[in-house]
């Protein structure tokens, strides 16, 4: 487990590492999340993505940047985990696409585009997954209401003695 | 293999599609069980693409994840996967339990691992009945159901409500395992064996079953891994992993168990996965009964973690000082301002959640990893070469709820 966070750190600049319950946590810059991802894949043999998510640190106590993606990874042989983590900023919610590392993202970076709007570059079919369509805002955001903002309220409604 | 002749017709053209037409399937189809869409592709009767159009019944669980405390929002994770509720109540709480650094008692680890156990066997018992079902064994389903109940009788026996049951506490259970639970469960134990090799002989050797589910829907080992499939799934595809031999959390290092594993991958080996999953789960409910360990199945009250039983609340001072401080505003748990992922063997696969704690009595983020989302995306992979008659083989067998798909 070490020692692939210490490739990390020799590879790319500025990675850091914390533990948690027995968890290890790494934080990897923007610009070398893919590579660094990449490299997981590759020669650390975490070949299982369990899961995408993010977290939007708008009211969150020290927080480096507004939002966090953060990248679950398992190795089906050693059982071994690891956590991914990439800050991103609200100027450029860019970020490479993983489809191309494991194909379990794609579905999962469509609902963190979703949720968050965090375009994922290179994806291929990056749509809204569990919202319609013409849905505009990005509900999970912190800055969006629990209410809602009106979608549900101003939904026409078919009257039963006019339909 | 049809698998091979559809993937390599040119469809890059207009001209080439003529012969193509669309079905749509669903948002409202018997055999979708819940509101789940899927647009096909067809030419004639062979699928050639399935796209999956999903998100009916999302109702925001991660959201509301953000506005119930710790001990609200389990009501909440009851509605995603609804026919295993408790191993969602399992799940959450374990996750809610390892950010909060708590150490739940033996006998809770016990009680909650018996309950994950029976969860599972209902789950899957209505996973292959409805697959039966949908595959023309109409009779395999009501014994399915029927025994399904029995399971409910117990839940609700214990906690009072057969299919929302909202059972974990942080730190401990709304109900401790009384002498009645015990004996339904030990005839349960008793009886269920006989039932299911009687289902089991019902399909085992079914010519019709066989030709509905052998090789359809095929999933390669390493196709499962990249598509970030777990549970039954996987390990129809010959994938070993199981979180309960290879991450053991509760008490599950103390039963031996085998993991059934399968190496076809098609429809048949994830039916035949659940079976033999059902009989691993009653060996570990059989030990796990047997054992069960006396003692409190909450956290000591002085400890301030665990909501106190009524009892307790209006009998001892120590009981309502605590109910006060747990139910206040301002008071309640002492949360780290961290974030951590636990997981569990859910009867579907990986169920994890990942919390983010920011010190309030809520989480600042309830993240759930839902096995069947991940699933379903595998589903056009599966389904591409096949027949229409096979979108509901292939349904069945990955059992998408779609409460938790869309959440």
């Amino acid at each position: 487990m070490s020692d692939i966070v210490s490739t990390l750190q020799q590879r790319f600049a500025g990675v850091t590492s914390s533990e948690f319950r027995g968890q290890t946590r790494v934080v990897v810059s923007k610009s070398d999340a893919f590579a660094a991802l990449q490299l997981l894949r590759a020669t650390g043999g975490f070949d299982l993505l369990v899961d995408i998510t993010c977290v939007d640190y708008l009211n969150y106590r020290d927080a480096p940047n507004r939002f966090g993606l953060v990248y679950l990874l398992a190795n089906t042989a050693t059982n071994e985990r690891l956590t991914l983590r990439v800050f991103l900023g609200e100027e450029d919610l860019t970020i490479p696409s993983v489809v191309s590392i494991w194909k379990g993202a794609d579905w999962l970076e469509r609902e963190v585009y979703d949720m968050f709007g965090v375009e994922l570059t290179n994806h291929g079919d990056l749509r809204r997954i569990l919202l319609p369509e013409e849905f505009t805002a990005h509900p999970l955001r912190k800055d969006y209401p629990m209410q809602g903002r009106g979608e549900r309220h101003n939904f026409p409604v078919l009257a039963r003695d006019r339909a | 293999m049809p698998l091979a002749l559809a993937e390599t017709r040119n469809l890059a053209h207009d001209e080439a599609q003529d012969f193509v037409w669309t079905l749509n399937f669903g948002p409202q189809h018997p055999a979708t069980h819940t509101t789940l869409r899927i647009v096909l592709k067809l030419d004639g009767e062979r699928v050639i693409d399935a796209m999956p159009d999903i998100g009916y019944l999302h109702s925001g669980f991660e959201k509301i994840g953000e506005h119930l405390d710790y001990n609200q929002y389990v009501t909440v994770t009851d509605r995603m996967n609804y026919i295993s509720p408790l191993a969602n109540n399992i799940a959450w709480h374990g996750a809610v339990e390892k950010l909060l650094g708590i150490d739940i008692t033996p006998r809770c680890k016990y009680a909650r691992v018996i309950l994950a156990e029976l969860a599972r066997i209902s789950d899957h018992l209505v996973c292959n009945g409805a697959m039966g079902l949908d595959t023309g064994a109409f009779t395999f389903f009501l014994y399915a159901f029927n025994q399904r109940e029995v399971l409910y009788d117990i839940f609700e026996t214990l906690c009072g409500a057969r299919f929302t049951n909202s059972y974990t506490r942080v730190g401990g259970a709304s109900h401790d395992f009384t002498p009645l639970v015990i004996e339904k469960i030990r005839a349960f134990l008793k009886n269920f064996p006989k039932t299911l090799d009687d289902m089991d002989r019902l399909l085992k050797r079914n010519r019709i079953f066989h030709d509905r589910t052998k090789g359809v829907g095929l999933l390669t080992r390493e196709e499962a891994t990249n598509r970030s499939c777990t549970g039954p799934v996987a390990r129809a595809s010959g994938v070993t992993r199981d979180l309960r031999k290879d991450e053991p959390y509760l008490a599950y290092a103390d039963f031996d168990f085998q993991v059934p594993c399968m190496k076809t991958g098609d429809c048949f080996a994830r039916y035949w996965v659940r079976m033999a999953e059902i009989r691993e789960s009653l060996k570990i409910v059989q030990q796990a009964l047997e054992n069960l360990p006396a003692g409190p199945i909450n956290v000591g009250i002085d400890e301030r973690t665990t909501l106190p039983d009524k009892r307790q609340v209006y009998q001892t001072i120590e009981g309502t000082i605590s109910h006060f401080e747990l139910t206040m505003a301002n008071r309640g748990f002492t949360v780290p301002v961290e974030e951590s992922y636990a997981a569990v063997e859910a009867p579907n696969g990986e169920l994890g959640f990942y919390l983010v704690g920011d010190g309030s009595d809520r989480a600042y983020r309830a993240r759930c990893r839902p096995p069947s989302f991940i699933h379903f995306a595998v589903f056009p992979h599966l389904i591409r070469g096949h027949t229409l008659s096979d979108v509901v083989a292939v349904l069945g067998s990955l059992n998408i709820i779609a409460a938790e798909l869309d959440r």
